[in-house]
């Protein structure tokens, strides 16, 4: 009975010991939650992005995605905020603006504060797109537009306080303009559904779904709203060649987080091989062929760049 | 006729022995309480991923055909649909699996889908370059009124008198403006934090339907007197067919009803059961044993969920918009082996698209014949004792909504309203018109504030949502379906005060 008892307390120990064993991390399966719905864009590329983790030259051990779709994201970031474990068995994938325009606009469980940055693998543009027979043909002919029909250019972008919004107020605080900008339910795909169906005149969309309707012949692309033109479209005009002072704000960006209070030993670890992880050479094969474009960013650059977008933000939606 | 030429392709060793697996993979999927076509899809693409992209569609296309037909098992024997595509398959199919003739409803059932879900696939074959046109025709505000649509038939479903059907329609149009609403991005009615995202609808299909059923098992089960015993009835398929035969107009207006809603995006295959259940109810001749057991619900039911199925995939196919969440996820599947839905999946592969599109033909037979071999078999789970019966569908029920997203969330939400409906069914009310009004209002809202935003926008509320042949036609049809419903409503009132006369 005595023995039973000191190997129990043993067991017991060594589970409550977690800290000490980060050398030995993991040495499970690792779940990695997404707070959209399986198949869209976010989990699509989280499953590639992870695929390789159980090779021993990244994690050693597979990462399972679980999803938590609901209310833009704000679901699974809630859960994700007040209920993960900080063990780092529990990852979560980001998507910034989101979460930090969300968190500004209030009613969330969560800021760019809850959370630990490990590594960024993707940046998807948004894109001004308008239907194949539209009248406009750059950025310019949309803002004329707008500025002789005040508020009646509507153009459609997937909900609120997401990427395509940001951009949306970026465009309009630029050019000095106002518009109708119509949120749709049911992410891009519906609203890039609205441009190609002439129920709004325009929209902004990811560049990569925008890519596929235009080699599809259904829509324009008139200009990216980033830093520098996208590979996939060298021909298309940035928002600031074409005269409008818009930066990269309103990029999504999508990477791996995990909640405050993981051990410091473990992020440290996490931050040295998902990165790694994200460079294999398969993965970056996948990426390319769905039109996905990568952007591998290590934690010191997602944590310079998650204090800038909080900047960005607070101040572009403080009027609303 | 370009799909013929690439029919050799699906039977090759490995393609033909991939379609056999996603069919009975699928059905056994689709079987599973909460396990929606959706999920089972976005399940196996991990799997594809080590397949070539004609084998992985093979796969997808059939696990997607076979999902739709297989959650019938579960709404016929269990009375727990497994997707929101399987509602109105409950309504007579579990009321025939009670009287013992389960083995003739699943029999019909997977006949209907096999017919509704060829002619469907060959639509797409044909017709979708026009396709294509006509489910871009629906803006805003037709998806307005074809969602009204939908909540004029509330009334009508499957419920004793029409005030209850609509008071029952308006607890789920309120239960639907649960949770953070999507396009304001405002909270209401958050009062537990399960309730973030809203009532989730296959955790609430799960609780409204099979719940009642548990309790009023176990409250049976306690009265020994009622122990009663199924006899199951052994039923010849060719009977069956004899019986699908029969009955053309509930297999037509099943299968026109599922290929037109299914072809309009983010409407679709929800409501396109429900829609052809209540047309076919409307246009019958028997209209009294609808809801008792009767066979031309199950028929209706079954061929439009799956005649629904190829139109889906035409907006994906030709326009890369996908329609459904299902399409969604299998635009992934296209996407990660490098191929764009759209003209380049027409003009450069060609092999893939009509492999796939064929893949679909098939295994809509295949699922048929594999339903059909065990339709018998699986019918006798109407003699299992109802104590046993009670715990096994209770734990379905929790594995089910549980795994929707993994979150214990839901299971609390499918309890509640389970119990609630418990109660309800007992004065009255019926759980198909209160999930009708909690899949309609999101989608009427939705749509009438996108629609009012553009309107206020560009030429005013009227002339947007009242003009314009699609408009008017649809209002028509909304006008038509409220005044058959008053109509039928009066008459039946006259008929009682008559009897009562009489008597």
């Amino acid at each position: 009975m005595k023995h039973l008892l000191a190997g129990a307390a043993l067991a017991l120990m060594s589970l409550t010991g977690g800290v000490a064993i980060a050398e030995d991390y993991p040495e499970r399966p690792i779940m990695m939650m997404v707070s959209y719905g399986a198949g869209g864009a976010t989990d699509f590329q989280a499953r590639i992005v992870t695929m390789t983790a159980g090779n021993e030259d990244a994690l050693g051990m597979p990462i399972a995605i679980i999803n938590k779709p609901g209310a833009g994201g704000r679901v699974g970031w809630n859960w994700f905020a007040t209920q993960a474990e900080a063990d780092g068995y529990t990852l979560g994938a980001y998507n910034i603006p989101h979460f930090i325009a969300q968190s500004i606009k209030g009613g969330v469980e969560y800021s760019a504060d809850s959370f630990e940055p490990i590594a960024n693998w993707g940046a998807d543009p948004a894109v001004f797109v308008v239907g194949k027979d539209s009248p406009m043909n750059s950025m310019e002919d949309v803002v004329n537009y707008a500025k002789e029909n005040p508020g009646k250019l509507t153009f459609s972008g997937a909900g609120l306080f997401v990427g395509h919004h940001i951009a949306a107020l970026q465009l309009e605080k630029a050019a000095g303009v106002k518009m109708a900008y119509i949120p749709t339910k049911g992410g891009g795909a519906a609203a890039m559904k609205a441009v190609i169906a002439g129920d709004v005149m325009g929209g902004v969309n990811n560049l990569s779904d925008a890519f596929r309707a235009q080699e599809a012949g259904n829509v324009k692309i008139l200009g990216v709203f980033d830093l520098e033109r996208n590979e996939f479209l060298p021909d298309v005009p940035t928002l600031k060649e074409q005269g409008f002072d818009i930066d990269n704000a309103s990029v999504n960006f999508r990477g791996v987080m995990v909640p405050k209070g993981t051990p410091q030993e473990v992020i440290d670890k996490l931050a040295a091989a998902v990165p790694e992880m994200f460079k294999n050479s398969r993965v970056a094969g996948k990426m390319k062929a769905g039109g996905s474009p990568m952007h591998i960013m290590t934690r010191e650059e997602v944590q310079a760049m998650w204090a800038a977008r909080q900047e960005t933000l607070k101040e572009l939606l403080a009027g609303l | 006729m370009e799909f013929l030429y690439y029919f050799g392709d699906v039977f090759t060793p490995i393609s033909f022995g991939l379609l056999l697996l996603g069919t009975i993979g699928g059905l056994i999927l689709g079987a599973t309480p909460g396990l929606s076509p959706t999920m089972a899809v976005a399940l196996l693409i991990p799997f594809t991923f080590h397949l070539a992209p004609v084998q992985g569609l093979i796969l997808l296309g059939a696990a997607y055909t076979s999902t739709v037909a297989g959650g019938a098992v579960s709404a016929i024997l269990l009375k727990i649909p497994g997707a929101p595509a399987n509602i109105a398959t409950t309504l007579d199919g579990h009321t025939m699996a009670k009287q013992g003739k389960g083995a003739q409803a699943l029999q019909l059932s997977f006949l209907a889908s096999a017919v509704g879900g060829v002619i469907g696939v060959l639509l797409l074959i044909f017709l979708t370059p026009v396709l294509a046109q006509w489910a871009l025709a629906f803006g805003p505000s037709h998806l307005f009124w074809l969602a009204i649509l939908g909540v004029t038939v509330i009334g009508s479903l499957d419920s004793a008198s029409v005030v209850k059907g609509l008071l029952s329609g308006c607890i789920g149009l309120w239960l639907a403006t649960i949770g953070f609403d999507d396009i304001m991005g405002a909270q209401r009615f958050i009062f537990h934090p399960a309730l973030g995202g809203g009532i989730n609808i296959i955790a609430a299909l799960i609780g409204l339907f099979a719940i009642p059923q548990v309790l009023t098992m176990f409250a049976k089960g306690r009265s020994a007197t009622n122990a009663e015993v199924i006899e199951v009835e052994k039923h010849s398929i060719m009977d069956a067919v004899r019986e699908l035969l029969r009955r053309p107009k509930a297999l037509t207006i099943g299968t026109i009803t599922g290929s037109v809603i299914g072809l309009i995006p983010g409407v679709g295959g929800q409501i396109a059961g429900l829609v052809a259940y209540d047309q076919t109810k409307k246009f019958s001749s028997e209209r009294e044993k609808f809801g008792k057991g009767h066979s031309e619900g199950v028929i209706a039911a079954e061929s439009a969920n799956n005649a629904m199925v190829g139109p889906s995939l035409v907006p994906l196919l030709t326009l890369s918009i996908p329609g459904s969440p299902t399409a969604a996820v299998l635009l992934g599947g296209l996407l990660i082996h490098g191929i764009f839905p759209g003209t380049d999946l027409f003009d450069n592969h060609p092999d893939v698209a009509w492999t796939f599109i064929n893949s679909m033909l098939i295994g809509q037979i295949l699922m048929c014949i594999f339903g059909l071999y065990v339709a018998g078999l699986a019918a006798r789970v109407a003699q299992v004792p109802q104590s046993v019966m009670a715990a096994v569908v209770l734990g379905l029920a929790v594995f089910g909504s549980y795994s929707v997203q993994s979150s214990m969330g839901d299971v609390y939400v499918m309890a509640t309203l389970g119990v609630m409906m418990y109660f309800l069914e007992r004065f009255g009310f019926s759980a198909a018109p209160l999930v009708l009004g909690l899949i309609l209002g999101p989608i009427a809202e939705a749509n009438f504030i996108q629609g009012s935003m553009i309107a206020g926008a560009t030429d005013g509320m009227a002339s947007y949502f009242l003009t314009g042949t699609l408009n008017i036609v649809l209002i028509a049809i909304v006008v038509a379906s409220i005044a058959y419903s008053v109509w039928m409503e009066l008459r039946s009132r006259r008929y009682t005060s008559k009897e009562e006369i009489m008597g």
